[in-house]
């Protein structure tokens, strides 16, 4: 079991399987549908792809260095869009018709707000409730289980148990029109969004101190500590990376939605859960790719086949685990 | 016949003892109360109380064989005893409400549930544990999905109603007359308010019911997972139960000494599907009603995850416990939350806290502290207790150095 | 080689444990280890498969908290220290996997050790000319480097920064014979910078050529302690403490060249 470090190339010596997915994906899909509507369809799964990575790298990160399993991080993503939510709505009140360009900026102090509160509960959840588990993994899987009950249900003790509309500001409405095709304005950021996190983390991952301990931290802890290093720490920074992140997805999942509910988070871990174990876990560029993967055929499923939709996503899952347990980018050992 | 009587409890209990005397007694009080149930306990409440404590000591029970025995977490057990009370509903509803209907009802019920067991067996045991936990929760809600989408069959959201046979329903009468019954609860709480006039209240205690269908379908269900029960007993102290305990201890060893661990885990995952799937169907035929919130919601998950550990994992006797306890205060500590709400009045914002429908938060907040502070659940410390008493008494000092 | 006068010689040991005890689960691993390691020194540790050498080196490292006794370094007591603070009071440990980071680059592996960053230049050549094959490898992914190139990483990841303390694992496991000589060379010239090194070894070759000084252990517990010089002039006590002999002339032991010259050694 140790190292099942597969490298592409053995598995197919001539042809990288992953462009090859990719490929097949967007052709097969192309052939299927009238060229505009694929357009439409391709950033829509685009960028509902971009909304899951951001949600799921904190968790694919937290699993691959600390491994834990943390069934609470779908809770975090729910708090993330009430609390984003709360933020631009009463904003939103406050600084009424001061015009559309001031209510798309004050859509960053609600995602500012909603990443550092949590932040904040993120270290306090690390501390309070996974630190005194930490090794045992049933414990822990049940602690964090437990402990997003208790989220859920504070959220609708302070918000109520029923849904908040949250419509998205003027500017992001509607789409831009080229060449007869329909693109969604608010599509457009999310993707611009995820690929910024996306190309921050890589950078903090690849070129800086922290990264390197991240990454050490991944394959072997102990010596990372052996060196020097309180890997204690890098844990509870990623942990609190991974909440935020949590967070400002939920916002940006709200935002799509234009309406949030407390079991928004639930109903979104288990998409979470399958593109980190498409990707691979513990790779933000397995993340990434799966997240795309999971958003673009569950896009072209509700078109082509609506019926199989919400199916479309657990089939790859099945599929990744019968080929490739390891997932897309393997770093963990299976 | 002493001797008799103990080879004979020894043979039902698989030599499972509760190895504690505290233990023996809470259990062999549960066992009784339930065996006479009917007799002891009025009206409907009562009866829908006793009845899903008998179903829920098998459900959970079954979810120990998982968690205590393997050490690894599922998320589909709902969907097990779904697919149980699904395939019973859906059959009634297709073939009539006839005694046969139930026999296939049943039998369709444990063929799927055998498929869904293996079917998360073979994609998630290949790898490491943990995967085990994603892949049943990703499979579980996938199934609640299918479910809703297939409502011209399943009743969707709606769910379903049912007709049962006759001889389980409230109009069949198994005794014409009425028959005695003696009613503890309101006979202790009277005497506890009003000490001075116990005779009257002894008198007033007693009541009268009809042996009905309803009675009967309690009894069945009775005895089903009462041999259910001992059969799970059976089977995780026999050989199998011993490789599985060898797995959970260091599974290196097992596959060393040439046990398949991935053969023993399927075994294990596909029998405890089959009894929840049994438990499921009882549900069925207990409610007349299926619906995906009573069967598959992640609410009951997470209730049965609470029993367990409370109760103690890897002891199925924590399930009988850990049901009692768990479905007794469910079905009162909710209307005592009623109580403090109301008093508490809307204004307070804290008032929210004690809404009854939040009796989910207190239950995650009471399964956090039981994972730090009861970790081996109820039935685990009254062992451990009964243990460090028998090692005393026998005046052994712990070896420190072992 | 032979410095003993320098342990008497010398004022304090830099490292000492003195009855120390571990515990891993049921098992009591270590029942009461005694040794000194003094400045500028190379100790090796000796003894069968599973006596504790190796949870030895690791409870120093606070890998495994030790249940009884003390450790003290450097004139302070560490027993309860972290691991990362054991590591910061400058020691190095290098363990029997090596610990090298496979995914991460030789030059990656190189940086993470040096924790006063950026990597001091003059350092680094010096060390290249010890490893010369590092150099060649900078770029590369240090999961693709052979066994032998990792026990040279892992070394020179130790020395990345100069310590007062080596601790090494077994760094002959597995190594090719010409290697074990660049090894050799390497971890003199570490200790000629002034720095000890603590090392546990089964390569009884290696042994002989570095060590000052010898403690054979068996059962958790130290059994003998002395000067290399002192072990090698002794036959008897090389029988006794380990089941065989050095053989300073073909510079192999006699378990090596097999049961011939066993035979002619006991005559």
């Amino acid at each position: 079991m140790k190292g099942n470090l597969i490298n592409s190339q053995l598995l197919l010596p001539c042809i990288k399987p992953i462009p090859l997915l990719f490929l097949a994906v967007f052709g097969l899909s192309l052939l299927a549908m009238p060229a505009a509507t694929w357009v439409t369809i391709s950033i829509a799964g685009l960028s509902m792809g971009a909304m899951l990575f951001v949600m799921s790298s904190g968790m694919t990160l937290i699993f691959g260095l600390m491994g834990i399993l943390n069934m609470a991080h779908g809770a975090f993503i729910t708090l993330g869009a009430f609390i984003g939510a709360s933020v631009f709505i009463s904003l939103r009140s406050v600084g009424d018709g001061l015009g559309e360009l001031a209510d798309l900026a004050l859509l960053l102090p609600a995602i500012l707000v909603s990443s550092l509160v949590c932040a904040l509960l993120g270290y306090l959840f690390e501390r309070l409730i996974i630190r005194p588990v930490y090794g045992d993994h049933l414990k822990q899987i049940l602690v964090t289980v437990g402990g997003a009950i208790v989220i859920e249900q504070l959220i609708q003790v302070f918000w109520g148990p029923n849904e908040i509309p949250l419509p998205r500001p003027e500017m992001l409405r509607g789409s831009f029109i080229i060449a007869d095709i329909a693109i969604q304005k608010y599509r457009i950021l999310a993707v611009l969004i995820g690929l910024a996190v996306y190309w921050s983390m890589l950078r903090v991952i690849n070129h800086t101190r922290i990264g390197l301990l991240i990454r050490a931290g991944v394959e072997n802890p102990e010596m990372v500590e052996a060196l020097g290093y309180r890997i204690g720490l890098v844990f509870v920074l990623v942990f609190i990376a991974g909440a935020a992140l949590a967070g400002v997805g939920g916002v940006m999942w709200g935002l799509y939605d234009e309406m949030i509910t407390a079991q928004l988070g639930e109903q979104l871990l288990v998409q979470v859960i399958i593109v980190i174990i498409v990707g691979g876990l513990g790779s933000i560029q397995g993340c990434m790719l799966a997240a795309l993967l999971v958003g673009l055929l569950s896009s072209y499923m509700s078109y082509l086949l609506p019926a199989l939709a919400p199916f479309s996503s657990i089939g790859l899952m099945l599929a990744v685990l019968m080929w490739r347990p390891q997932g897309l980018i393997p770093i963990m050992k299976t | 016949m002493i001797k008799f009587l103990k080879n004979a409890l020894h043979n039902l209990l698989s030599a499972s003892y509760p190895q504690s005397k505290m233990l023996a007694a809470l259990l062999l009080l549960v066992a009784v109360a339930l065996s006479f149930a009917p007799f002891l306990f009025q009206g409907t409440v009562a009866y829908n109380t006793y009845t899903k404590i008998c179903i829920f000591i098998v459900l959970v029970a079954s979810y120990d064989m998982l968690i205590g025995y393997t050490r690894i977490v599922s998320f589909a057990h709902t969907m097990f005893y779904g697919i149980g009370a699904y395939a019973m509903a859906i059959t009634l509803k297709q073939l009539g409400p006839q005694w046969s209907s139930v026999m296939v009802g049943l039998s369709l019920g444990l063929i799927v549930a055998l498929l869904a067991a293996l079917l998360i067996a073979v994609f998630s045991l290949r790898v490491q544990a943990v995967f085990f936990s994603m892949v049943t929760l990703a499979i579980a809600s996938a199934f609640a999905i299918l479910i809703s989408k297939l409502y011209t069959i399943t009743g969707g959201e709606d769910g379903m109603i049912i007709r049962t046979p006759q001889e389980i329903g409230p109009a069949f009468k198994l005794v014409a007359e009425k028959v005695l019954g003696f009613d503890v609860i309101q006979f202790i709480a009277a005497a506890s308010i009003d000490p001075s006039n116990v005779e009257r209240h002894f008198e007033a205690a007693f009541f009268k019911f009809y042996f009905n269908g309803k009675t009967v379908l309690y009894y069945g269900i009775f005895t089903l997972s009462t041999l259910l029960f001992l059969l799970m007993l059976r089977w995780m102290n026999s050989p199998f139960g011993r490789v599985l305990q060898a797995i959970r201890e260091n599974e290196f060893r097992a596959q060393a000494l040439g046990f398949s661990t991935v053969y023993y885990r399927t075994l294990n995952v596909c029998l405890s599907a089959l009894v929840a799937a049994t438990a499921g169907a009882m549900t069925a035929l207990q409610l007349k009603y299926v619906s995906p919130d009573v069967t598959l919601s992640f609410t009951i998950m997470v209730n049965i995850l609470l029993m367990v550990v409370i109760g103690g994992m890897g002891t199925l006797y924590g399930a009988v416990l850990g049901v009692s306890l768990f479905v007794l205060a469910e079905t009162y500590l909710q209307d005592l939350m009623a109580v403090v709400y109301s008093k508490l009045g809307e204004d307070f914002v804290w008032a929210g806290l004690f809404n009854p429908d939040r009796w989910l938060l207190w239950l995650g907040v009471l399964f956090i502290l039981s994972v730090y502070f009861i970790p081996r659940g109820i039935v685990g410390e009254l062992r451990y207790r009964a243990e460090g008493r028998r090692i005393k008494a026998a005046g052994l000092v712990k070896d420190d150095q072992l | 080689m032979a410095q003993e006068n320098r342990r008497e010689s010398a004022a304090k040991p830099l490292l000492s444990l003195s009855g120390v005890h571990t515990h891993i689960g049921h098992y009591h691993i270590l029942a009461g280890v005694d040794l000194q390691v003094y400045p500028a020194e190379i100790v090796v540790l000796l003894g069968r498969n599973g006596v504790g050498k190796s949870t030895t080196l690791r409870t120093i490292m606070h890998l495994w908290q030790a249940s009884k006794g003390n450790i003290c370094f450097d004139g302070s007591d560490i027993t309860k220290l972290s691991t990362s603070q054991v590591a910061r009071r400058s020691i190095a440990y290098v363990p029997e996997d090596m610990g090298v980071f496979s995914k991460l680059t030789v030059q990656e592996n190189m940086h993470l050790a040096a924790r006063e960053a950026p990597l001091n230049s003059e350092r680094l050549d010096w060390i290249l000319t010890l490893f010369p094959t590092l150099q060649k490898y900078w770029q590369l992914e240090a999961g693709n480097l052979s066994g032998g190139q990792k026990q040279m990483l892992a070394i020179a990841r130790a020395i990345v920064e100069p310590r007062k303390l080596l601790i090494i694992d077994e760094p002959s496991k597995g190594l090719a014979p010409a290697m074990i000589n660049q090894l050799i060379s390497a971890l003199q010239k570490i200790q000629q910078e002034n720095s000890s090194i603590l090392l546990v070894e089964q390569n009884l070759h290696l042994a002989q050529r570095l060590a000052d000084h010898v403690y054979v252990m068996d059962e958790g517990r130290v059994v003998h302690s002395g000067a290399m010089s002192h072990l090698l002039e002794n036959k008897r006590l090389q029988q006794q403490l380990l089941g065989l002999y050095f053989d300073p002339l073909t510079q192999h032991s006699a378990e090596e060249n097999g049961q011939s010259t066993a035979a002619l050694q006991s005559s």
